[in-house]
């Protein structure tokens, strides 16, 4: 059988889970209208910027997002090399060391520039 | 046989009840586990904890998801109605998919069917919890995104962007476990520490990965994401009722799945402590769940402790310490553990292999002794600017000040 089968037995255990605890939720809750109990968390005054509308947040995050996918592909990268470690032996160390070096070279100029630095 | 060619014969029935046991384990687990942490850390703070539902205490977590239950399931008015109600889904959905590819048990007797208690046996079993992991952070980033509201949005971003940095650490740690399995299947990791846990053998992977994984499920002393004196509940701010419950949940079996893959992956899975292995043959397959319950519990129980002692980090430290020393150190890691098995499968003598060990040794010793050096010079500097703190624009002076100005000069 499909080894992937499995996995969405598991999914729809969860799935179903979830919609079947907010549909309960909404069932047996109580619902009384209340102007502020529907407004957001705060004191009293609705934030301005709202997310959704195109608010802005620090553009450090975006950045974090960018160097993480430089690492995650490395890592992907990685990943088979290491696996088949023992058939490409010493050739495959030594791409492998060229391509590590590669991208910290990368990482170092990041982390020259600042690019590591939270304030 | 392999594991996968006998889980591979499963019939569905099979399948679905293992399913439905993997599910309720999980729920089960995170009621218990949430008693058990409330009781642990009362007992470290020297309370009580809580002690009247049920004996010990034991049916609390249920009382609090019945009473959550109860409550009324708000939506605020800001809030996008169907982003806002699909992220717990995401979170829940994807908690439980990670146990897929752990292995439970070894072989064992499954109503007169041999099997092994394991859901399904992939190729790229570990590729797929972490792959499963960064699917769940959508339920975090859209929870924060869709509340409308400040402190949920901050607090998704700063939860999102803190998982994804923590999981490069974490898949980079792991690298090493592949080069000496020889394979990312979960089952074959395990068959593959039949004589040493990868603990030992591979001990930097080891702390890599478990100061990662704590990072990666947002718990204390990483549980910045919920800071409560800045961020009130961080992403989950808006959430009432069962929603939040499910938030909740998925925290709950996050720490589970990252604690059985530690267990997978390090601690020789289902594997008897050593010396132990006879039990396996006396008890027969289902007494490996026992030692595999010991492992993950003794995950979570470490958990537990981290809570009760450290202090919250600050963001720029807990950033910096991932950015700037966990993933340096791994790349080196991978590549002295590439190095040192290419040398062994190539046949170099001994004495190649412990003069590049030693030589490893001294560049440590030289690198840490010139961040000693820098720290200290820093030091200096820094007490030096504080004894003469005049600023580059005039102010009146204070007697004190000027008296040390003109020692100084």
């Amino acid at each position: 059988m499909n080894p992937y089968i499995p996995i969405l037995v598991i999914g729809a255990f969860g799935f179903g889970f979830g919609v079947f605890s907010i549909v309960a939720a909404a069932l047996t809750g109580p619902k009384r209208y209340n102007r502020a109990k529907a407004a957001a968390y705060e004191c009293g005054i609705e934030p301005s910027p709202q997310a959704q509308g195109g608010g802005r947040f620090p553009v450090k995050y975006f950045l974090t997002a960018m160097l993480f996918i430089i690492f995650d592909i490395e890592i992907v990268f990685l990943y088979p090399w290491a696996v088949s470690f023992d058939q490409l032996g010493l050739f495959g160390l030594v791409e492998m060391v060229l391509f590590i070096g590669t991208v910290f070279v990368a990482y170092a100029y990041v982390w020259r520039r600042g690019g590591l630095e939270w304030d | 046989m392999t594991t996968a060619q006998l889980i591979g014969q499963d019939p569905g029935w099979i399948i679905a009840v293992k399913g439905l046991i993997v599910f309720a384990v999980c729920i089960l687990l995170t009621l218990m586990s949430v008693w058990g942490e409330r009781r642990i850390v009362s007992i470290m703070q020297m309370r009580i904890g809580p002690n009247r539902v049920g004996k010990f205490g034991l049916l609390q977590a249920l009382a609090d998801g019945v009473k959550l239950a109860l409550k009324e399931d708000l939506i605020p008015k800001a809030a996008d109605r169907i982003v806002f109600v699909i992220a717990p889904i995401i979170s829940a959905t994807t908690c439980f998919m990670s146990f897929a590819v752990i292995p439970f048990t070894g072989k064992v007797n499954f109503f007169g069917h041999e099997t092994a208690m394991q859901l399904t046996d992939l190729p790229v079993g570990v590729l797929y919890v972490l792959s499963i992991a960064s699917v769940g952070v959508y339920g975090i980033v859209l929870a924060g995104w869709s509340s409308g509201s400040t402190y949920p949005l901050l607090g998704g971003l700063r939860s999102s962007a803190q998982v994804i940095s923590y999981e490069v650490a974490m898949g980079l740690s792991l690298v090493a476990v592949f080069i000496y399995a020889g394979s990312m299947s979960t089952s074959d990791i395990v068959a593959a520490q039949d004589k040493w846990w990868y603990s030992v053998v591979l001990f930097p992977s080891f702390v890599i990965y478990a100061i990662s994984m704590v990072g990666e499920t947002n718990r204390a002393p990483f549980d910045l994401a919920e800071a409560e004196g800045e961020l009130v509940g961080g992403f989950h701010t808006e959430y009432s009722s069962l929603k939040f419950a499910l938030f909740f949940l998925a925290e709950y079996v996050n720490i589970i799945a990252v604690s059985a893959l530690a267990t997978t992956l390090f601690l020789g899975g289902y594997h008897a402590f050593p010396g132990l292995g006879f039990t396996e043959s006396w008890l027969g397959g289902w007494f490996t769940l026992f030692w595999f319950a010991i492992k993950v519990l003794g995950f979570f129980f470490v958990f537990v402790w981290l809570r009760g002692t450290l202090p919250r980090l600050r963001y720029d430290q807990f950033m910096k310490f991932g950015w700037k020393v966990l993933i340096p150190v791994s790349l080196a890691w991978i590549l002295i553990v590439a190095t040192l098995r290419t040398l062994s499968l190539e046949g170099a003598p001994q004495a190649v292999i412990v003069g590049f060990t030693l030589g490893i040794v001294l560049i440590v010793l030289a690198v840490s002794s010139l961040f000693d050096r820098a720290r200290e010079k820093n030091e200096v500097t820094a007490r030096d600017i504080g004894e003469i703190s005049t600023p580059s624009f005039p102010v009146p002076a204070l007697p004190v000040a000027k008296a040390r100005l003109e020692d100084h000069v």
